[in-house]
Parts: C-alpha cells; sequence; structure tokens
C-alpha cells in the first residue's frame, strides 16, 4: 500500500508517500527512525497485521516545517530519511 | 453469525449490524446488512456516545449484545470505543465497505463531515493507496455547511441552488474562515446565491480532487460519506474528476461502517 500523509495548502503540497510493501521485513533495520531529525517516523501495526513504518500524527499537520530544516535550505544534498530508507520505500512531494 | 461496525465520525455515530447469511447455492451472498442506525451524539464522551448508538441498534433489531459476536471500530473516534474488540483506519473500512456495494470499485472517495480522502483499492476491498488532508476542513463537509450557514441556506438547499448555477467562480481562500469572507464579499457584490454555492462546492471538489488524484483515478469512482446527499457537489467532482459517471450507494454514510462489520466478519474465519 502506499500510504500518502501530508496536505494541501496555500502555500502548497506536502506529503510523504510511505511504499508499506516495501516496509515489510525492512532491511534497513528501521533506519527511518533515527535517520529523521525530528523523529517523525514510527512503526505501527497496520490494519493488515504488517508492521510498517508511519508519520506521528501532530506531524502529519506540520511537514512543510518539520523537514524544512533537511531540504537543500538546511544544508542537505540528499533528505536523511530518504537516504537511510535503503528499501525506496520513502518519497517527498516537494 | 452477526458482527458489528461502528463509525464514530466527528459529527456522529453510524453503526451497522452484519449478518452473514450462508444461503444455498448463492455463494455470493455471503453477508447481509441486519440492521443501520445512525446518531447525532449529544455527549462530548465519545464512549458513552458509542454505547448509547450500539444500544439503540441492538434494541431496534431486537438483539442483546451477547448475539453480537465482535464489534470493530472506525473513524476519528475509534480508540474511543473501548467495548470494541479492534480498531480500523477510515481508509481500509471505507474501501472494503466501498467494494462490497459495488464489486467493480477502484478508486474510492470519502467525503465526510471533517475530512475527505481518496483511496484505490484492490477488487477485494484492500487499500492499495491512500491520500487524506491532515492539515484543514476546508475539503470536507464542515465547510459547506459553513459556507451554506453564511448564505442562510439549509445544506439541501445549498446543493440544489449549486446545480441551478453555470458559472465558474474561483475561491482563492484554502481556509475555511477566510472563504467564509470571500463568501460575505461575493453577497456584498450581489452575485446570484446560486452562482455562489457553486463556486463553494467546486472549491471544495476541487481540493478533494487533489487528494484523489495523488492516488490516481482507474476504473470505477465509487463516492462514500454524508457529502453524497448534496447533488451539487455530486455533479462539481465529477467535472473536478472529468469523469462521467461517479457510483452512489444508497446509504453512504454508512459504507465505512459496515466495511468496519465485514471486515470484523472476515476475521472470524482467520
Amino acid at each position: 500500500m502506499i500510504a500518502n500523509y501530508g496536505y494541501k495548502d496555500g502555500s502548497g503540497e506536502y506529503y510523504i508517500s510511505i511504499d508499506t510493501d516495501k516496509c515489510i521485513g525492512c532491511t534497513a533495520e528501521r533506519a527511518c527512525l533515527t535517520a529523521c531529525p525530528k523523529q517523525m517516523f514510527e512503526i505501527i501495526t497496520d490494519d493488515y497485521d504488517d508492521e510498517v513504518a508511519w508519520i506521528k500524527k501532530p506531524n502529519c499537520r506540520t511537514l512543510a516545517y518539520d523537514c524544512a530544516d533537511c531540504k537543500p535550505s538546511g544544508g542537505y544534498s540528499s533528505l536523511p530519511c530518504i537516504a537511510a530508507c535503503t528499501p525506496g520505500a520513502i518519497k517527498h512531494s516537494w | 453469525m452477526i458482527t458489528a461496525g461502528i463509525d464514530m465520525g466527528s459529527r456522529s455515530v453510524k453503526v451497522v449490524l452484519l449478518e452473514e447469511l450462508n444461503v444455498d447455492g448463492a455463494p455470493a451472498l455471503k453477508y447481509g446488512v441486519k440492521k443501520v442506525h445512525i446518531m447525532m451524539p449529544g455527549d462530548l464522551d465519545q464512549d458513552v456516545a458509542a454505547n448509547k448508538a450500539y444500544d439503540e441498534v441492538l434494541a431496534a433489531a431486537g438483539l442483546t449484545r451477547d448475539d453480537v459476536k465482535v464489534v470493530f471500530a472506525t473513524g476519528a473516534g475509534r480508540k474511543q470505543v473501548a467495548f470494541a474488540a479492534e480498531g480500523i483506519t477510515e481508509m481500509t473500512a471505507g474501501a472494503k465497505g466501498a467494494v462490497f456495494m459495488f464489486p467493480q470499485a477502484r478508486t474510492v472517495v470519502d467525503v465526510g463531515a471533517e475530512e475527505g480522502r481518496g483511496m484505490k483499492t484492490d477488487g477485494e476491498g484492500r487499500a492499495i493507496d491512500f491520500a487524506g488532508n491532515e492539515k484543514c476542513a476546508a475539503g470536507a463537509g464542515s465547510f459547506a455547511e459553513a459556507m451554506s450557514r453564511a448564505l442562510q441556506m439549509t445544506l439541501k438547499e445549498f446543493g440544489d441552488a449549486s446545480l441551478k448555477s453555470d458559472k465558474s467562480i474561483p475561491m482563492n481562500a484554502q481556509c475555511t474562515v477566510f472563504a467564509e469572507s470571500e463568501v460575505v464579499s461575493l453577497i456584498h457584490s450581489a452575485t446570484p446565491k446560486n452562482d455562489i454555492a457553486k463556486a463553494v462546492l467546486d472549491a471544495v471538489a476541487s481540493r478533494v480532487c487533489a487528494m484523489v488524484r495523488r492516488v490516481g483515478i482507474e476504473g470505477e469512482v465509487v463516492l462514500i460519506g454524508g457529502m453524497v446527499h448534496n447533488a451539487g457537489f455530486v455533479q462539481s467532482l465529477k467535472g473536478a474528476m472529468g469523469v462521467d459517471t461517479i457510483s452512489l450507494p444508497d446509504m453512504p454514510e454508512y459504507i465505512s461502517a459496515l466495511g468496519c462489520a465485514l471486515i470484523a466478519a472476515e476475521r472470524q474465519h482467520r
């Protein structure tokens, strides 16, 4: 399942997509949990009883601000969460 | 076997009692809806509201709690239903219920009071892609309701008025609060109410459509949730999505509760 967490508002569209099929049996040892400086990722058991990552609820409403520090303007050349997720489950829409 | 699905929405509590039929010679006729019930909670305590709604549906069906094998809950307040065995997300429940009603459905749009979301589903009713808007209610029924109040119309009048307009007035405000001031400006500039109603519903449809486009529009499109009752919104959504047909279930506000009860029933056979 592709789970899109985030929102669209007057300033743009801010979604983090997680391909949960790539999360199941994670080969990166859940590196997203520690890679994100804001610790936005969390492992949950979804409706199909699979252990997958999701974005913590409060962060889903503030992604534009929470992720800003990791964008190029913050000095990063690649996003820590995407770099850490070697199975390639995480994508940003902006 | 009877199972129950409770959808704890932000505005109302919906309960569906589902019965396993096992009709000889009709294997496809596996489940039937025994009773449905909707309640506008007068209590802020959601567990109290869920208990009340559940007791009301059982009384209407002539059943007791012992007659129900298992209760699952969904909706924004699902975690508050203490007597539910499991909580199911709105995406999973909505997709399941929509495919039960329309087996060919592959794109499900759910627009309730506080939230709107788009889901892509497989033939089993399993959500394979979803997107919502976690931030604001500008793509949901409460936005349309607030705007109809500003126009001093009922929601029904509001939807019907929109159908009488063929104008496209873009609304720029993304937020309910600012949109209301935009509606007031349109009223002051003597814009006909029909045109304002259409502008508002086009704006809601456009925001909902943006979520649906994230997951992609594929196969039969089904709209579920209370906004199905707003004919003007359905028309606007068709235009925004660029589709000729959107399938509308008879009891759209119960589809997530139905999906929840179906998942509860299927899990008993694991």
